[in-house]
């Protein structure tokens, strides 16, 4: 088991390692930061100086050298675009998008399980057909199509909820929430709706399938044959059966959820990671950029731990193949 | 439901006409992107200054249509030596936290703007000394006679040197440094409004500064301003149709009509200090992305002339620009000393005329040429590339349409990589110098800068220079207009439009479009709602 989480630590190292790497090779396709950094007056002279002295003229290997080794001290080094610590804008921004892709997620999760259900018991019913259609709507917009739209019904034209921003916010500790203010939570709900609305077609066209499958089969059929409740065949038998495969698959699109968040974050003015990422590219915020792929990457990394870990503790079969491999 | 809904819409529409009516007027002013940081000193960028002009304030402003206005300077004027300026800075005024304003304070800073790591220095760089005479006149000695040292000025931003001391912000924002300074989400200035908060890319609050010197001079009336960026332009208009912000100073072109038609809004349209245009390599032997090898084909005057004839302004200025932009035959615009009506000549769009000067230049069969476009910077910067791309086809030029960031682009024609391109150029000292000094000279180490089209004209070059020392006015406009008389006919830029700007905003404002794109709102009187 130890020698399993070291050698598991061993390659998140490697992973993040890469990720750099390639992130730091692609960093002078994005263009020139000093373009950004200096006024129209500025001097050729300036411009060289201060390229030369941000490091960048050198070899992208010696930039990623030299930011590795200020990683592993614990330096990220300063903005460009903001001329703050990138740790301390990490942090500042972490709360806003942690709020909001796991209240997607949850979202996505919740109202996917419930309409899959229902459209699969419901297979024929015509609020089942209009709910399958929209959600073939819901599939192909793009997500920042869904964003405006929403923001032009509920903000524009029924001013019932805020179009941009936060709202307000507490702080308690270095995190910041806006669950506990009323203009906080009625500026969550478009983008939480707007991010979770692609994982929740998905979750409740998995469901339905799993579940129309479980329906046909043989135990199912046998409980109705003993005239067990109705409730009782779909809830206990047929959902429970229904979910393992649901699990697996919400899981794993946390990830994508906080890659979307990027769209969602820029449609709503959202003042998280994502916005934060897409204003750094623009602004070739060299730094910004190698953090915030690093802190994914870590994202990734860690998930995938947590989830071979839980396998290993979980899957008795798995624990005694890889005892007799390692022999 | 629905007529609860209307009830709750209704009250709250009653509850904000009522804050309308009463003194406190908060105003919430959203662009498109933030102000990058509230060190007056550390970006020399339009956004920036442009919040920054509410906090701080330099010696000069200038009003909306670009005229110098004393701000914390009363009255300047050319010592009888000619390299010394002498500053009558004003009386009384104080910082925010309570410190008087007095001479050392605007020694302080210019040092500070001085600074390597400021990226004002180069507007100061004509400085050679700063003499303090008392406590409110200051003398500048200039390394030559500078007659344009006010002009440049207008931005540069007075610190109190008290506070920036206390909180160790003397150095301006190294990026190499791994420490914040101070100065970046702070501020003590001597401007109409008081910083209260910022939270960068979420918002900036400002309340009035009730202890403004100029207090009986402007308006004044906004309590409490807001200032909050919006990136996304449908998000932005979004939130001035639902009432949300009051005033979006970045409307984009494709939306000005439908704002212009909604009774509740304002929308003011004006052009800015800023023209568009092509430029070429007339310069290298050959160009490096056309198929003709041995020649330049724009180091024909002929061609340069024929694609002036065959650009169609009027027609981009319809389709591409919706009639927001105001076709120009020079690329200084109108407002800046040098500018006349009689060489802002736009050449008739005569297809067979240009075909004849190409073939005369040798080029009847046209030939192909790389054009460099950023995607991200003008109104439209794209569309009017592909625009072009479509007109030059009518004379036989196959250009080919390279468009991306302006974090690329703008590095590819300081280097001199491309061979044609679309630039937009601003004049902030409102003086054709400005435009010679970037544009046109040899590119050297410190001057040319911009000037991404080779082209290397000693004369040009020695008639810039002349200009920074000629202090008799008269004599120095005949100079200007002897420059743009040769470089008309050069034609090494093809000067597309003046770009327009439309600001939007609720109808108790009237905030009149800037022409340098910095609106100041310490001018905005608030009319009172005819509503009941």
């Amino acid at each position: 088991m130890v020698a399993y989480a070291l050698r598991s630590f061993a390659q998140a190292i490697l992973v993040l390692l890469s990720v750099g790497l390639i992130a730091f090779s692609m960093f002078r396709f994005v263009g020139d930061p000093v373009a950004n950094m200096v006024g129209q007056e500025a001097s050729q002279a300036d411009r060289r100086e201060l390229a030369e002295r941000l490091g960048l003229n050198d070899p992208f290997i010696v930039q990623f050298g030299r930011f590795v080794r200020d990683v592993a001290q614990g330096e990220f080094g300063i903005s460009y675009r903001h001329g703050r610590k990138v740790s301390d804008l990490i942090v500042e921004r972490l709360p806003a998008t942690v709020e909001l892709a796991a209240l997607s997620a949850l979202f996505a999760t919740l109202a996917g399980i419930a309409l899959g259900v229902y459209t699969a018991i419901r297979r024929d019913g015509w609020l089942a057909h209009f709910i399958m259609t929209t959600s073939l709507v819901g599939v192909s917009l793009p997500t920042f199509l869904i964003g405006i739209g929403l923001i032009y019904l509920f903000a524009v034209e029924l001013r019932w909820l805020p179009s941009f921003g936060r709202g307000e916010t507490v702080k308690i500790g270095w995190w910041t929430t806006g669950l506990l203010t009323p203009s906080g939570r009625a500026s969550l709900i478009m983008p939480v709706v707007t991010l979770g609305f692609y994982q929740l077609t998905l979750i409740m066209r998995l469901v339905r399938a799993q579940m129309l499958e479980t329906l046909r089969t043989d135990y199912v059929k046998f409980a109705r044959a003993r005239g067990l409740p109705e409730h009782r065949i779909h809830f206990k038998h047929a959902l429970r059966n229904t979910l393992i495969p649901v699990v697996t698959i919400a899981g794993l699109q946390f990830g994508s959820v906080i890659a979307f968040a990027i769209v969602t974050e820029s449609v709503f003015q959202w003042p998280g990671l994502g916005a934060l990422f897409v204003q750094a590219v623009q602004f070739v915020d060299i730094p910004v950029m190698a953090t915030y792929l690093l802190f994914v990457a870590l994202v990734f990394v860690v998930v995938n731990l947590i989830v071979d870990l839980l396998y290993f503790a979980l899957d008795p079969r798995l624990r005694s193949s890889r005892a007799l491999a390692t022999r | 439901m629905l007529t609860g809904a209307k009830l709750l819409v209704s009250t709250l529409l009653a509850v904000s006409l009522l804050a309308g009516a009463a003194d406190a007027r908060t105003v919430k002013w959203a662009r498109s992107g933030d102000s990058l940081t509230l060190d007056p000193h550390a970006q020399n960028e339009g956004p920036t200054h442009a919040l920054a002009h509410h906090i701080y304030e330099p010696l000069i402003i200038r009003d909306n249509q670009g005229k110098p206005l004393p701000a914390l300077a009363e009255s300047w004027e050319i010592t009888s030596d000619p390299t010394v300026w002498e500053f009558k800075l004003r009386r009384g005024v104080k910082f925010h936290d309570g410190t008087p304003f007095t001479v050392d304070d605007v020694i302080f800073s210019y040092q500070r703007a001085l600074q390597p790591t400021s990226d004002m220095k180069s507007l100061l760089s004509s400085i050679e000394e700063l003499i303090r005479v008392d406590d409110y006149t200051l003398q500048i000695k200039t390394k030559g006679p500078n007659p344009l040292l006010p002009a440049n000025l207008t931005d540069l931003f007075i610190m109190s040197k008290a506070w920036a001391e206390k909180h160790n912000a003397t150095k301006v924002q190294d990026f190499k440094n791994k420490e914040e300074n101070y100065a970046v989400r702070h501020a003590n200035g001597t401007g109409p409004f008081v910083l209260v908060s910022r939270e960068p890319d979420v918002k900036t609050v400002m309340k009035r500064n009730e202890n403004y010197w100029g207090k009986s001079q402007v308006p004044l009336e906004i309590t409490e301003l807001v200032y909050v960026p919006i990136k996304s332009d449908a998000t932005r208009i979004a939130a001035l149709l639902s009432g949300e912000v009051d005033f979006v100073q970045d409307v984009p072109v494709q939306d000005i009509e439908r704002l212009q038609s909604d009774q509740n809004l304002r929308v003011v349209v004006g052009p800015e200090n800023r023209a568009i245009f092509l430029g070429m390599n007339v310069g290298d032997p050959e160009l490096e992305t056309s198929n003709i090898e041995g020649k330049n084909p724009f180091a024909e005057k002929g061609v340069r002339h024929a694609i002036n004839m065959a650009i169609n302004r009027q027609a981009i200025q319809r389709v591409v620009m919706r009639g927001q932009s105001i076709p120009t035959g020079i690329i200084a615009p109108p407002g800046v000393n040098g500018y006349t009506k009689e060489i802002d000549v736009i050449p008739p769009n005569d297809i067979e005329k240009a075909k004849a000067l190409m073939a005369e230049a040798g080029y009847a069969d046209g030939f192909s040429v790389t054009l460099h476009c950023p995607n991200d910077r003008y109104v439209n910067d794209e569309a009017i590339c592909q625009a072009v791309v479509g007109q030059l086809a009518q004379i036989g030029i196959e250009a080919n349409l390279v468009s991306q960031s302006k974090s690329l682009h703008f590095p590819t024609l300081q280097k001199n990589e491309a061979d044609f391109y679309l630039l937009g150029w601003g004049v902030p000292t409102f003086d054709s110098h400005y435009i010679f000094t970037y544009l046109y000279h040899t590119k050297t180490d410190k001057e040319g800068g911009w000037n991404g089209t080779r082209y290397s004209n000693p004369k040009i070059d020695e008639m810039t220079a002349s200009l920074t020392e000629e202090t008799d006015l008269n004599k120095r406009n005949e100079i200007i207009a002897e420059m743009w008389k040769i470089l008309q006919d050069e034609t090494i830029y093809i000067p597309i439009h003046i770009q327009t700007l439309a600001y939007a905003m609720k109808p108790d404002l009237e905030i009149p479009v800037d022409i340098s794109n910095q609106p100041k709102l310490k001018f905005v009187k608030i009319k009172p709602s005819k509503d009941e």
